[in-house]
């Protein structure tokens, strides 16, 4: 049901666009520098970056949405042949929801939460006059339905807060396609839901192009995802387009040194190759063989935790239960989180916990730790049970053995300590050394995740995502732990951030035989760091096997549809393999 | 999609490879190491120096400041220092202002009135802050029962009206301890204030302690082996003071209102001590009659001017912590 346009005249052209963003009167910092696309009727065309890229700018100066000072300072972007970026003010309100569509980036905070679903919906029809009152209530439902929510009826006389992440991305989808616009621009439409919600959603939207025949600019941060989905690709790199063509063949044989490097450490790319799974190989006969030696000088000395078993960490039927206000005071229910989970952590190896959000496997990582009280079931560490260490010297024994990395670099730094301070707590709370020698500590502790011993003075706000992580890392391994907790320790942070993270952490683990308890929702990264896995959901532990057997020969259909949610994932690559990146 | 479907490239999706010349890769991750380090608080003063009116209240505060040390230096007349037979005269050399019913010099007892006011002002904020502080630092870091007390505590004192119950407390005081000379009676203003003063501050003081004790990095020390007084002590209080600092920055000009009201009901500061309460509360015979407006005009401007520098240091205080809350 196209409608009649030429397939082969562009619908969008973006001519050599620079966009700025004023700092004070006179600097004005380029976001966009000279970026160049075309997109047809009816196709998927993605553009790819990291954050700060650029590539979000571009999607907002298309419809003139750039935020606080931004503006276009050069170029033209072509709408069927008209120049909007110099258009009058009213000319593109006009455009905006009747020719171009726009699915933001964060379902939770893209519908007010005061105003029914189907209100929301039906205030774009009738600002883009395309159907009013009755009318408009009707169509409400059929696009709600369109965007596959069933009961779409109830569904729209409900608030958003009676939606889940997912549903909230469907209903902004019906709100961008109510005009029927010739182009819908996707900005992240899926990065903040689990990957088979993000699958549901993308497949229901490639259903739509096709159906409605509109044309789709996908903004995302993943290449596999870009590639699984788009026609064409544009590659951007801090501001400027670096590579662009059809998806397949820059996925194969990526020219730009940048695009290669992209290529290389896409985890959902990576997970397929066989040198990840060698890689790890290696890395683990390393740490097994080390970890070895730090058991046998455990077993013999009395003052540490511990007897130096091979099995470093055991869980036994681990349970949480929380207690949910009920709808009187006094009155409460319970909800099972974990529901009596047990594995088995080798030492110099790392077992994965892997699920969506929801799965309980933070929880998991929490009672691990100590930070939580499991409602029944043991974790022993080293053949000790932790819950029944009630002195305070053998807890701080058990701190020392076993130390977090969390998931959120911005949050696990204390904003008010110098990186100084943040890695030298540890060594103070436990009273480790003089000033002298816990400086010499701090150093060679930088040294080891590779920060250089100046960033000893600054201060969590003045470094990016990877190096405070990595500054995490070193304060985990202050006190030579010989168990190190990531709870989605890589998850908040750029691919190729991502991938240097993963290197280090292996490269660490070999070196120290530390054992990893790694806890994420991406598959894609275990291949690269973890040796055995379990999968869980709603609770409970679905899949339990070694890493290969998971990947190469799952037996639940909840861990294959995990897997076949991996972007990307069916893709064949082409000759371009890790560490060929330039 | 890239499944088998004939594709033949439209014009401007040719295959491009930018040069690499013009696209130069960085490292990833690479640091700055040239820039001089900075904390959020040297950061935040950074703020604060560009902001216009951070500079017009600091000037105004400076001022006010050399006025309390040497007011000697803006006057040599004698405050307390009345002639009957000058009584409301108008302006004359070396009497810029004019004479109060009294016949006391206007100028001079503006200077000197500003002492009495500001140090009300300075402590019951201070008193009022570390009360609130404390109180929302252990209501929020512990939660549980101790919250619920603390809370419901504050509520309740929070449910009296300030005036009303400095009011009664000061009335309760005065038979109690009639004459209590300058310090005395700043005092007792201070705790009739602050002791209802507090719940505000604590409300402020409990949810930035909620927000903060749910970071990572919390949790982080405590894995380390942090103790939860050290937690606190270490890491939730000084990453909440920002809000509380804000609070109590513009709440310093209600205090100064509020013993300029008590003064103004007679239950403040004593007649005897020069406070720009007290000379509004002694004119207010002359405004009703219509004379001099002045006597009125003089205290209650240098009031407003003070109350108003405090507020504005407050606020910009506020967009130097917290850039959330600026408006753009």
């Amino acid at each position: 049901m196209s409608r009649d346009l030429n397939p082969d005249q562009p619908l969008l052209e973006v001519k050599d666009l620079h966009v700025g963003f004023a700092a004070d009167k006179k600097t004005v910092v380029p976001a966009v520098i000279g970026a160049n696309l075309s997109v047809y009727p009816g196709q998927t065309v993605a553009i790819v970056g990291e954050s700060g890229s650029g590539k979000s700018t571009t999607a907002h100066a298309i419809i003139d949405l750039l935020p606080g000072t931004g503006r276009i300072t050069g170029g033209q972007i072509l709408f069927e042949g008209q120049d909007i970026a110099h258009a009058r003010k009213s000319d593109i309100i006009a455009l905006r929801g009747s020719s171009i569509g726009l699915v933001p980036q964060d379902p939770m905070s893209n519908l007010n939460p005061l105003w029914r679903v189907g209100t929301q919906i039906k205030e774009s029809l009738e600002a883009n006059g395309v159907a009013k009152g009755k009318a408009a209530d009707a169509r409400v439902v059929e696009l709600l339905e369109e965007a596959g929510l069933p009961d779409a009826e109830r569904r729209a006389q409900q608030y958003p807060h009676e939606f889940s992440g997912g549903m909230r991305q469907r209903a902004l989808i019906a709100m961008g396609l109510a005009a029927r616009p010739k182009l819908l621009i996707a900005d992240e439409p899926t990065s903040a839901l689990d990957v088979t919600v993000q699958k549901q959603i993308l497949d229901h939207l490639d259903r739509l192009t096709d159906e409605l025949g509109f044309a789709v600019l996908l903004i995302t941060h993943d290449l596999g995802l870009a590639a699984e989905r788009a026609d064409h690709l544009v590659v951007m790199y801090r501001g400027q387009v670096v590579e662009s063509g059809p998806a397949l063949e820059i996925l194969q044989d990526p020219q730009h040194p940048y695009s290669k490097r992209l290529v290389s450490s896409a985890p959902s790319l990576a997970s397929q190759r066989l040198s990840s799974v060698q890689a790890r190989a290696e890395v683990r006969e390393q740490a097994v063989q080390t970890a070895a030696e730090i058991a046998a000088e455990v077993a013999t000395h009395d003052d540490e935790l511990g007897e130096g078993r091979g099995t470093i960490v055991e869980a036994k039927d681990l349970t949480k239960v929380f207690k949910i206000r009920g709808g009187r005071p006094g009155q409460s229910t319970d909800f099972t989180a974990v529901d009596q989970v047990s594995f088995q952590l080798e030492r110099g190896t790392t077992t994965a916990i892997v699920g969506e959000s929801g799965s309980g496997k933070s929880t998991v990582a929490r009672m691990v730790l100590g930070l939580l009280d499991a409602t029944s079931g043991s974790v022993e560490f080293d053949g000790v049970d932790i819950t029944t260490l009630r002195k305070k010297d053998q807890q701080l024994a058990l701190r020392r053995q076993m130390q977090p990395v969390f998931q959120n670099p911005y949050a696990s730094l204390d904003p008010m300590y110098s990186i100084y301070r943040s890695i030298e707590e540890p060594l103070r709370l436990h009273g480790v050394g003089t000033a002298k020698e816990r400086e010499t500590k701090i150093r060679d502790l930088l040294d080891k995740v590779s920060l250089p011993a100046s960033v000893m003075t600054r201060y969590p706000n003045e470094l990016s995502g990877g190096q405070r992580q990595r500054v995490a890392i070193a304060r985990a391994l202050a006190l030579d732990p010989e168990v190190v907790i990531c709870d989605e320790a890589v998850s908040a942070l750029d691919v190729l951030v991502q991938a240097q993270i993963l290197t280090l952490l292996n490269e660490l683990q070999s070196e120290l035989g530390l054992s990893y308890l790694f806890i994420t929702h991406d598959l894609a990264v275990v291949r690269q760091i973890a040796d055995n896995v379990l999968v869980m959901q709603n609770g409970k532990v679905v899949e339990q096997s070694t890493v290969s057997e998971v990947f190469e020969n799952p037996r639940e259909d909840y861990t294959r549809m995990l897997l076949d949610a991996i972007p990307g994932g069916s893709i064949p690559l082409g000759v371009v393999e890790a560490g060929d990146d330039v | 999609m890239p499944d088998g479907r004939p594709s033949k490239i439209r014009p401007g999706q040719e295959r491009y490879v930018a040069r690499l010349e013009d696209t130069p890769l960085h490292d990833v991750g690479a640091l700055d190491t040239t820039a001089p380090p900075e904390s959020q608080w040297k950061e935040a003063w950074k703020q604060l120096r560009k902001n216009p009116l951070f500079w017009v209240s600091a000037v105004l505060l400076v001022f006010l400041a050399v006025v309390i040390a040497v007011p000697g230096l803006f006057t040599s007349n004698d405050p307390s220092f009345c002639q009957p037979g000058k009584s409301l005269a108008v302006s004359s050399p070396g009497h810029p202002l004019g004479f109060d019913r009294q016949g006391c010099d206007v100028y001079s007892r503006v200077i000197y009135g500003a002492r009495a006011s500001v140090a009300v002002g300075v402590f019951t904020t201070l008193i009022v802050a570390l009360l609130g502080l404390v109180t929302g630092a252990v209501a929020g870091f512990y939660g549980g029962f101790l919250d619920a007390l603390i809370s419901r505590i504050g509520d309740i004192f929070y449910a009296i009206p300030l005036l009303l119950a400095a009011i009664v407390l000061l009335s309760a005081l005065n038979n109690v301890w009639p004459n209590r000379g300058f310090w005395g009676s700043v005092l007792a203003i201070v705790l009739a204030l602050g002791l209802f003063g507090w719940p505000q501050v604590t409300r402020i003081a409990r949810g930035a302690v909620i927000e903060t004790k749910q970071q990572e990095f919390v949790d982080a020390a405590r894995a380390l082996g942090a103790t939860p007084r050290r937690n606190l002590l270490r890491h939730v209080v000084p990453n909440s003071l920002a809000p509380v600092i804000v609070t109590a920055t513009v709440s310093l000009g209600v205090f100064i209102v509020a013993e300029a009201t008590l003064s103004f009901l007679g239950l403040g500061l004593p007649t005897s001590i020069v406070s720009w309460g007290n000379d509004i509360a002694a004119s207010q015979n002359q405004v009703r009659a219509g004379q001099r407006l002045g006597t009125m005009f003089w205290p209650a401007g240098a009031l407003a001017l003070t109350v108003f520098s405090f507020i504005l240091l407050g606020d910009a205080v506020r967009d130097a912590l917290d850039p959330k809350a600026k408006k753009r």
